[in-house]
C-alpha cells in the first residue's frame, strides 16, 4: 500500500477514523442525554472536572456528551455534501469535458456562473427564509450545501476528461463503436478516480465549514445538537466574553481537526497523482535530496522479486 | 481582443444570471417570505418606502410574475435595491457606507497573503523537502478551520487575554476616544489598529492554498527543460529559480480569480466576528431583523464584486500569457 507509506496519510486517516466512531458510538457512549441537565436552577457554567469532563453551560448541559453526541450529524450533513455535490460536478464536469461543443459552453458557462457566486452567502438568505423544521432535517441542508459546492469539482474534472478524451485508449473504444455512455463509465471515470477522490475531500471540508457557518449563525433549526449548534448556544450565552472557553474550545476544535485530518489525507492523494510533488519528509526512512534535472526513486525493490522471477523462470525451462 | 470580448459576454451573462436567481431566489420559497417580512415591519418604515418595497418586490399588485421580473430588473437599472425594513433607510445607502470597509479589508488582506504565499510557495517548491516543506500541514490547519473559528481563536488570544489588538469595531469608538472620521493620522492609525486582527484572519486562512499550489506548480515547472538550460548556462540560483517561478505563477492567476468568491464570503463572516462594520456585519443584522431588501441587495453587491475582480484577473492573465491571447 503505497498510500499508507505516506505519514500525512496515516495520521490523516487516524484522526478521521476517530472521528467516525465518535460520530457512530458517541451517543451511546455519553454518559448523559444532549439535552440532559445537571440542574434547573443553577446558572452558571461549571469548569470541567471529574464528574463533568468537558463542564456545563448555563443549562447546566452536559458538555462532554453534547460533543460526543455533536459529531453524527455534523459529519453526516458534510459527507451527504460531499457525495451529492462529487455526483453533480460527475455529470457536469465529465459530460462537458467528453462531449465538447455547444454543450460544452452552456455547462461550462454553468460552473464557471455557480463559481463565481458567493455559495454561503445565498444560502444564508435561503434558510432565513426556509421553515425552522425544513433546516434542522441532515438531509435537506446536506443537499442544499451541495447545490453551492459541485461547481469548483466539475471544473477540474472537465479539464481532466478532455485529456483523457484524445488518450488512445478512449479513441480505441470509440473506433469499436462503444457507446458514449458505456465509454464514460468505463474507460474515463476509472481513471478520474484520485482527482475524484481529492475534490470530495475538498467539498467534504468545504460542507463541514458551511454547516459549522450556519448553524453558528443560528440559521439551523430542530433540536439536534451538533458542534454548529453548540457554537451557536455559546456565542448566544456570552461563552466568549465570559471566558467559558470549554464551551466553545471543544466543538470548535473537533471541526478543526475533522478538516485537518481530511487536509492530510488529500495531501496524499496529490502525491499519489504526481508523485514528484512528494516532500521526503513525509515519507517514512528515507531521506532524498533533490537536484534541478534529476527525479530521485526511492529504491524499494529488494533481492526476493528477482529471485522469485528466476525461479519462474527455471520451472517453464523445466517444463 | 476577441478572448476578452469574450470574457466581458460571460460575465454579462454571469451577472444577468444572478440577478434572476436573486429574484427568483425568495419567491419560489414556500409561504412567501417575503411578504410576510414586509407584514411584520410596516410600523417601521414610511407608507411610501413600503410602496416602493411592495413594488420592487411585487407584492399585493397582482402582476404577473413576468411583469414582477421586468419591474425588479427596471428598478435595479435605476440603482434601487428597495428600502430595509429594518432600518427604513435605501439599502443603497447602507451598503456605501459599508463596502469601503469591506473592500479595504479583503483587498489588503488578499494581497499580503497573496504576495506571502507565492514567495513562500516558490521556495517551498524550489528547496523540496526543505524546512518549509513540513510547514504545509501547519498552514493547511489555518486553511481546514472554517473563517469564524479562526477568527474567534484570534480575537480570543491575541485580542482578548492577549490585549494586543482591539477586537471589534472598524475605528476607535469607544468613550473618550479623540478620533474624528476622515484623513488624518489618528483616525488611519486607528482604524490600521482595528483591521489588524480581521485582515489576519482572512490572510491566514486563505494563504495555504497559494502556498500548496504555487509549490505544485514549482516542482512540476522545474522538470521543464527550460529550467535545466538555465541552470545549465550557469545562472546564479535566484534567476534560475525566476526563470521558474514566472513560468509558474499563471495558473496561480487563474486559481485566484476563482478563488475570490471564497475569500469574500470568508471575509465577509470574519466582519461578522470582529464587528466590523462592514457588509459583513450588516447582513448579519439583518438576518437577525429578518431584512431581505438589505440581505439580497448585498448578495448583488458581492456578486458584482466577485465578478469584476474575476474580470481583472482575466485581463491580467491575458497580458502575461501569449497563449490566453491566442485561445479563442
Amino acid at each position: 500500500m503505497r498510500y499508507l507509506r505516506s505519514t500525512k496519510v496515516i495520521l490523516g486517516l487516524a484522526i478521521l477514523v476517530l472521528f467516525v466512531l465518535i460520530a457512530l458510538f458517541g451517543p451511546m457512549l455519553a454518559p448523559h442525554s444532549a439535552h440532559w441537565q445537571a440542574s434547573t436552577t443553577a446558572d452558571t457554567p461549571l469548569p470541567p472536572s471529574g464528574r463533568f469532563w468537558f463542564g456545563t453551560d448555563v443549562q447546566q448541559h452536559d458538555l462532554f456528551s453534547q460533543v460526543l453526541a455533536g459529531g453524527r450529524d455534523t459529519l453526516l450533513i458534510s459527507l451527504l455534501a460531499g457525495v451529492i455535490a462529487t455526483a453533480l460536478s460527475v455529470l457536469v464536469g465529465v459530460t462537458a469535458g467528453y462531449l465538447g461543443g455547444i454543450v460544452d459552453d452552456l455547462l461550462s458557462a454553468l460552473t464557471n456562473i455557480f463559481l463565481a457566486l458567493p455559495g454561503l452567502l445565498i444560502l444564508m438568505v435561503v434558510l432565513k427564509a426556509l421553515p425552522l423544521d425544513l433546516t434542522g432535517n441532515p438531509l435537506t441542508i446536506g443537499a442544499v450545501i451541495a447545490l453551492t459546492a459541485w461547481a469548483w469539482g466539475a471544473r477540474v474534472l472537465r479539464a481532466q476528461t478532455m485529456t483523457l478524451r484524445s488518450q488512445d485508449y478512449v479513441e480505441a473504444a470509440q473506433v469499436i463503436g462503444e457507446r458514449k455512455p458505456r465509454i464514460i463509465i468505463f474507460e474515463i471515470v476509472p481513471n478520474l478516480l484520485p482527482i475524484l477522490a481529492s475534490s470530495f475531500i475538498f467539498t467534504v471540508i468545504y460542507g463541514i465549514g458551511t454547516y459549522a457557518t450556519l448553524a453558528w449563525l443560528g440559521l439551523i433549526g430542530g433540536s439536534t445538537v451538533t458542534w454548529g449548534t453548540m457554537l451557536y448556544n455559546a456565542q448566544v450565552g456570552g461563552a466568549l466574553i465570559s471566558g467559558w472557553w470549554w464551551w466553545f474550545i471543544p466543538p470548535a476544535l473537533c471541526v478543526a481537526a475533522v478538516g485537518v485530518a481530511l487536509s492530510l489525507l488529500n495531501f496524499g492523494i496529490d502525491e499519489i497523482i504526481n508523485p514528484r510533488l512528494t516532500s521526503a519528509r513525509g515519507t517514512r526512512g528515507h531521506r532524498v535530496r533533490f537536484v534541478l534535472g534529476l527525479t530521485p526513486v526511492v529504491r524499494t525493490a529488494t533481492a526476493a522479486p528477482a529471485a522469485d522471477l528466476s525461479l519462474d523462470l527455471k520451472k517453464e525451462v523445466a517444463q | 481582443m476577441r478572448t476578452i470580448l469574450r470574457r466581458l459576454g460571460f460575465y454579462l451573462l454571469a451577472a444577468f444570471a444572478a440577478l434572476t436567481l436573486n429574484f427568483f431566489l425568495l419567491r419560489m420559497l414556500p409561504g412567501n417570505p417575503l411578504a410576510a417580512a414586509l407584514a411584520k415591519s410596516t410600523g417601521q418604515i414610511t407608507p411610501a418606502q413600503l410602496e416602493g418595497l411592495e413594488k420592487l418586490y411585487g407584492i399585493g399588485t397582482h402582476q404577473s410574475l413576468a411583469s414582477q421580473y421586468l419591474t425588479y430588473l427596471g428598478q435595479l437599472l435605476h440603482g434601487n435595491l428597495g428600502t430595509s425594513t429594518a432600518k427604513s433607510v435605501p439599502v443603497t445607502t447602507l451598503i456605501g457606507t459599508d463596502l469601503p470597509w469591506t473592500l479595504g479589508l479583503v483587498s489588503v488582506a488578499t494581497a499580503v497573503a497573496f504576495i506571502l504565499g507565492t514567495l513562500i510557495g516558490v521556495m517551498a517548491g524550489w528547496r523540496r523537502s526543505g524546512l518549509l516543506d513540513a510547514l504545509l500541514p501547519v498552514s493547511t490547519f489555518f486553511q481546514a478551520v472554517p473563517y469564524f473559528i479562526l477568527s474567534f481563536l484570534l480575537l480570543l488570544y491575541v485580542g482578548y487575554y492577549g490585549g494586543l489588538f482591539p477586537i471589534s469595531n472598524g475605528y476607535d469608538t469607544g468613550r473618550g476616544s479623540t478620533v474624528t472620521e476622515g484623513w488624518n493620522l489618528g483616525f488611519v492609525g486607528s482604524v490600521i489598529d482595528h483591521g489588524f486582527l480581521p485582515a489576519a484572519a482572512i490572510a491566514l486562512a486563505s494563504i495555504a492554498g497559494w502556498i500548496v499550489g504555487m509549490r505544485n506548480m514549482m516542482i512540476t515547472t522545474m522538470d521543464e527543460d527550460y529550467v535545466l538550460v538555465a541552470a545549465a548556462k550557469g545562472l546564479p540560483q535566484w534567476r534560475v529559480a525566476a526563470v521558474a517561478a514566472r513560468n509558474a505563477l499563471l495558473p496561480s492567476i487563474s486559481n485566484f480569480a476563482l478563488s475570490i468568491s471564497l475569500v469574500v464570503t470568508g471575509s465577509i463572516v470574519t466582519e461578522i466576528v470582529f464587528s466590523y462594520p462592514g457588509l459583513g456585519s450588516e447582513i448579519s443584522t439583518a438576518i437577525q431583523n429578518t431584512d431581505y431588501p438589505v440581505m439580497q441587495g448585498i448578495v448583488i453587491v458581492v456578486v458584482f464584486t466577485v465578478l469584476a475582480v474575476n474580470f481583472l484577473a482575466d485581463l491580467a492573465y491575458v497580458a502575461l500569457d501569449p497563449r490566453a491571447r491566442k485561445e479563442a
